[in-house]
Order: structure tokens, then sequence, then C-alpha cells
């Protein structure tokens, strides 16, 4: 039975074959080329689909956070706004929260949710005037300096003014130390 | 019959040469000192991979990865779809498995000395496998897509934002976009479907080619040394000498994935999936954000180590780690095989074991959180109110309306961020107890612009009752020595006592 297959065995006799032909050789070549030409035709754009997050960065925008009035002065609210590069799919995470302190006045102060250790959402705590972080004890004063625990700086701010009674801020990129906005 | 059954047989034989297979596979010869219960663990690995394949094809069907639809998706295969719980829960616990029992796995191949010359390949590809397996761990809680999952990005981002110079990249990278949505999601997707288990499978085969083309591992007797010229002909003695078909010996591997599936099912059975926990909406600030368990000993080291030591923690020590476990074959390749004869490498073990176990048990516990809610849930018992005075229990009342509950136990209850309070005033006087308040210190915030001096002076009446009925209250080495709070006036802070320090 093994004789009869021609498959058989792991290695077949051939002729030796001269690699260096030289018409196949320039059809090879001419392979080549075409698939180096369609290679970067394709792959160029793969990796600008891939960086383009990075390539066509978004930048902080300004976003209303409404009437001033709704925030009482010598008090720490939080505000919810809308991401502004959001798209159907984000569904409830385009909901951006942030702490908005008003001193007195227009005298504003908004700070982003994300603790400056790890990204994890602060609390604002107003009778002991404190923002605490859930995941390994950050903590924060008022004004947002740091108070104990891992964070290497104070909570990220926000740019901000006030317009027409608005309060306007600078958000839509997510804080992180290599870039905190503001 | 039989004739036509054989002749059939045989055309399938000569296409598919399948007995060739069988003799370079399953025939392959093996020592027999291989038929060992330690040398199970590999293929539960591959068999918790295979379950992961089949539940997670079935749960992409019903899956929806949008930001919008993922919470929802879940619960429909939890409540609606019929024994959609049961893929979950598979799925869930195929993973946790899936890490548990490959870390067996490599343990074994480590404290055998499998990694040495001529296995140096397998042992990278495996290293190559353990990284996979645990970026599609990560990668599937995302999938989860629930409060957890979001701030778990978010500290994925958060630590990505660490790296310098190219952090801000690596966190649009990351995120697909500049915050946390639905294109992050997606990348995580991509991650868990296609680009891990793609590669997942395409370092299993290497590594079963490995295996087969440099045999397995045999049984390392103390004192027979490994040496690169002597081990190839070494090897083919035992096999010769004691030799069978690998066939032969799945019989533990058998039993053992038996009872793997048997446990995995149990889990589903009777622990069920996990999660979905709450929605991921973020203006819900949650009380916690904890990974799964495979991450909650890097979770327990980001609270636990120095402040400012996570460029350590996530970037130079897991470098460290994987050029260590990639060199190891070149650093250790001959010599010693047997655990016995080798105690650094027993050393290594046991203390990666207890280093990952403590950190594992303090992240389930994570006494380093404020308990966020410790203070409007969780009353002051009455032993410790009883018998005060109006001043004192004025500052019971500063202690809870304050949130120092969160921080600060009483009898057990409470934050474990600070020190359990139910005996302070036997280690703390009173003018101590004012100072720490008023300037905090030692990881906690300064109370000064928070607290009126009427109620810093009420809060310190309190602090300084909580003694043992028969343990008198710690007091001041020098000046009148009376119990404060009995008859010495109690020093008014913001008042001379303590501003005079300042």
């Amino acid at each position: 039975m093994a004789s009869s297959d021609p498959n058989e065995g792991s290695s077949h006799e051939m002729p030796p074959y001269d690699w260096r032909a030289t018409r196949r050789d320039f059809i090879l070549k001419l392979g080549v080329g075409i698939n180096s030409v369609a290679g970067a035709l394709i792959g160029i754009p793969i990796i600008g689909y891939f960086v383009s997050a990075i390539v066509q960065k978004k930048q902080p925008t300004w976003i209303s956070l409404g009437s001033i009035d709704q925030f009482p002065e010598e008090a720490t609210r939080m505000a919810v706004f809308m991401n502004p590069y959001r798209t159907q799919a984000d569904g409830d995470t385009a909901h951006i929260p942030c702490w908005v302190k008003r001193a007195h006045g227009e005298n504003f102060t908004v700070f982003a949710i994300n603790c400056t250790h790890l990204g994890c959402p602060v609390r604002w705590f107003e009778q002991s005037k404190l923002f605490l972080c859930p995941c390994h004890g950050g903590a924060f004063y008022e004004d947002g300096s740091h108070a104990a625990g891992p964070p290497p700086r104070g909570l990220y701010h926000y740019e901000h003014k006030v317009e027409k009674g608005e309060l306007v801020i600078k958000a839509g990129v997510l804080p992180t130390l290599a870039d905190p906005n503001a | 019959m039989m004739t036509t059954l054989k002749n059939i047989a045989l055309w399938f034989e000569r296409r598919l040469h399948l007995v060739k297979l069988y003799e370079q596979t399953a025939g392959h010869p093996v020592p027999k000192s291989t038929g060992s219960w330690f040398y199970t663990f590999g293929s539960m690995t591959l068999t918790c991979f295979v379950i992961q394949i089949v539940t997670g094809i079935f749960l992409a069907m019903a899956y929806v990865p949008s930001a919008a639809e993922a919470y929802h998706s879940l619960e429909l295969l939890n409540y609606a779809q019929p024994l959609g719980w049961v893929m979950r829960g598979m799925h869930y616990w195929g993973s946790t498995m899936m890490v548990i029992v490959m870390m067996c796995h490599m343990t074994q191949v480590f404290l055998w000395g499998a990694y040495k010359y001529p296995r140096e390949l397998t042992w990278l590809s495996g290293c190559v496998l353990l990284v996979l397996t645990l970026g599609l761990a990560f990668s599937g809680q995302v999938m989860r897509f629930d409060a957890d999952a979001y701030w778990g990005v978010g500290i994925g981002a958060a630590v990505g934002g660490r790296i310098p110079v190219v952090g801000d990249a690596v966190v649009h990278l990351l995120l697909g976009g500049p915050i946390i949505g639905t294109d992050a999601l997606s990348r995580f997707f991509s991650l868990h479907v296609f680009i891990l288990p793609g590669s997942l499978l395409a370092f299993v085969s290497i590594h079963l080619r490995l295996v087969l083309g440099k045999g397995i591992n045999e049984q390392p007797k103390p004192g027979v040394l490994v040496k690169r010229e002597t081990y190839d002909q070494y090897y083919h003695g035992i096999i010769k000498r004691e030799g069978v078909p690998f066939a032969a010996i799945i019989n533990k591997d058998v039993v053992a994935n038996g009872i793997l599936l048997l446990v995995i099912v149990a889990l589903t059975l009777f622990v069920g999936p996990k999660g979905p926990g709450i929605p991921a909406n973020p203006p819900l600030v949650i009380p916690e954000a904890k990974p799964d368990y495979p991450f909650l000993w890097l979770f327990a080291a980001a609270a636990l180590l120095p402040n400012g030591s996570e460029i350590w923690l996530f970037f130079v020590f897991p470098a460290i780690a994987a050029l260590a476990l990639f060199a190891l074959p070149f650093l250790s390749n001959e010599g010693e095989k047997h655990w016995r004869r080798r105690p650094v490498s027993i050393a290594i073990v046991v203390l990666t074991y207890l280093g990952v176990g403590l950190l594992t048990y303090e992240a389930i516990v994570g006494p380093w959180s404020p308990h966020m809610d410790a203070w409007s849930g969780l009353p002051i018992k009455a032993e410790y109110i009883k018998g005060r005075t109006p001043v004192e229990l004025q500052g019971a009342l500063v202690f809870q309306n304050m949130q120092c509950r969160n921080c600060h136990a009483i009898a057990g209850e409470g934050g474990h961020r600070g020190p359990d309070l139910t005996a302070v005033a036997t280690r703390m006087t009173n003018p101590q107890l004012v100072r720490q308040v008023i300037q905090g210190g030692g990881n906690m915030p300064a109370y000064a612009r928070n607290l009126s001096p009427e109620e810093t002076r009420a809060l310190v009446a309190y602090l300084c009752s909580l003694h043992p009925p028969n343990v008198p209250p710690a007091r001041e080495a020098v000046g009148v020595l009376k119990p404060i709070g009995e008859s010495s006036p109690t020093p008014t802070p913001g008042g001379n006592s303590v501003t005079s320090n300042q």
C-alpha cells in the first residue's frame, strides 16, 4: 500500500532547480513589486484608520452647564454635561459628570470627576468639605488641592467662563496626567 | 461487509494519512513517568480555552458591543434568552479557572525544571500565552460594561496617561477617542473576540508543536543534571527504556479535565454568572470600582505602595517581570531540574504566591478605601453613647456628620482607612487629638477650615470619652496629672493652645 501511494514519505525526488532562471526571476520580482505597491495602498489606510484617534485628535470644546442660578453660592454641586463628541451608541456614557464649586458671584471652579491617581470618580462630601475617592482612598480639599492618599496632584480643573448668565466649560476630553486639559 | 468498511477506511487513509498523523501526535513516545497528576494542568488550560471559545461564540450571538446596548443585552442574556445565564456563567467561571489552572501549569513547569534545555521555546511560547490569557481576562471584564467596567477602562486610561512622552497618544489609542464611550468598548471587543483569541490559537499551536517536537519533560530525578551535550541522548535513552505512546498516559488528564468541567458547571449552577453590576452611567458615582480576581493584587498594590511609586508598579515592575520570565530558560539553561535541590526556585514560588495571595486578600478587604456610606448608614452603638455629657454627645454628632466614620471605625464598624477609634482616648491626649483634627497628617486631611471651634471642642471631648471603663485615658506627661475631660478645662481649638504651635 505504501509503495502505491505517490505522496507517501516526506521527501520527493526531483531534479535540481536553478533559482536564478532569469525569466521566472523577473516575473517573481515583478510580482513582489506589484504586491509592495498594493501592500502600501492597503496598509497605509489600515494604519491611518488605527491611529486616527491620535492624528485627528479631538480638542476640548466649550460646553454650557446651564444657568449659573442653579449653583448656590458657597457650595459645590454635581453638574452633568453631554459629551460633545457623543454618538448614538454611547448611550448613558455620553453623560459626563463634573463638580462645580461656586464661591460667590461669578467666581466658579469646575473640577473633573476623575481622581488624579487612577481616574476613579471622586465624591463630594458637603459636611466635611472633602472629595473622597472610592478606589484607593485619595482625598481632596474643597479647592481641589490634594489632602491625603496616593494622588500625585490636586483635582483636574476645567477651563470655564460665564457667558450670558450660563456657566460654560471647556471639556470633552478625558483628563489624565498626560493631558490634564487645563 | 467488513471488507467494504476496510476499503472505505483505506480510501480515507490514503488521502488523509491519519496513521502518520497519529504516530506524530497521540502515538508519539513519551516517558512513562509523565503519566502523573502533576502533568494534567496543561491539558486543563486547553480545555478551559475550548469552553471559552464555545460559550464565547454563543454569547456573541446575543451581545451587542455598543455602550448604549451592551448592558441591556447582558440582562437579556441573564433573564430572557433561555439558558443565556448558563452561557454567561460558564464563560465567567471558565475564564477564572483558566487563569488558575494556567498558573498551576506554569508553577509545575517551573518547579520541574521543564523550561531548561531543549524546551526554551516551549517556555517562551507559554509566557506569551500567559500574557494573552491575562489580556483576555482584562478585556473580558470590560465586555460586562457595567460601572466597574467603565471605571476600569478609566483606570486603564489613567495608567496609560502616566507613560512619559507618549502617554497622551496611548490614552487616545486605547479609548479610540477623546473620552470613554462606545469606541472604547468596541476596541476592547475587537481585542477580546478577534485579536487575542486569534493570537492565542496561533501560540497554542506553536506551544503544542514544540511539546510534540521536543517531547514531554521527564520526571526529574534529584542529582541528574541537564547538560546540552548529553541531554538529547539521555532523553532518547529514557524513551527507549520506558517510552509509551502519549495516548496511553492521558488517563489522568481525562479524569482531571472531567473534574474541571464539573467544577465549572457547579460554579455556574450554584454561584451563577457575574453581574452586570451598576449600569455604566457616569453620574452615578459608584462606591468602588474593583477589577476581577486576576487583577485584584494589582489594585491592592496601587493603594499600598508609597505615593508616587505608580511608575514602578505599572511600568518598571512588569517590564522586569516579563524580562525575568523570558530570560529564565537562558539564565538557567542547564543543571539541576528537581525542585528538592532548587531552594531558590521554591522560595520564588512561595514568595510569589504569598505576595499575590496577601495582596488579593487586602484588595477584597480594601482597608484603604473610605467606607462611603458609613457616616449615614452606620449608627454608633449605644454603649459608645451611653452616659456621655451633652458636649460629648454633640461631638458624636460631629463625628458622624463630618464623615469621620467613613475612614475611622468604632468597634470595628466603619471605614478602615484610618485607625479604629474605639479606644482612641487611651492612645492620645486631648491636645494631641485637637492637633490631629485641625492639622491632619499621616494621610488624614486637615479639618481646620471645615470645623468651627465649638465643633472641634465637642468632637475631641467625645473622642476623649472613648476608652474602656477600666482603662484611664492618656494624659500629658507634664503639668497637672488629671484625667482630661473631668475637671481641667478643654483647650480651645483655634485659641492659644493650637495656634501657638503652628
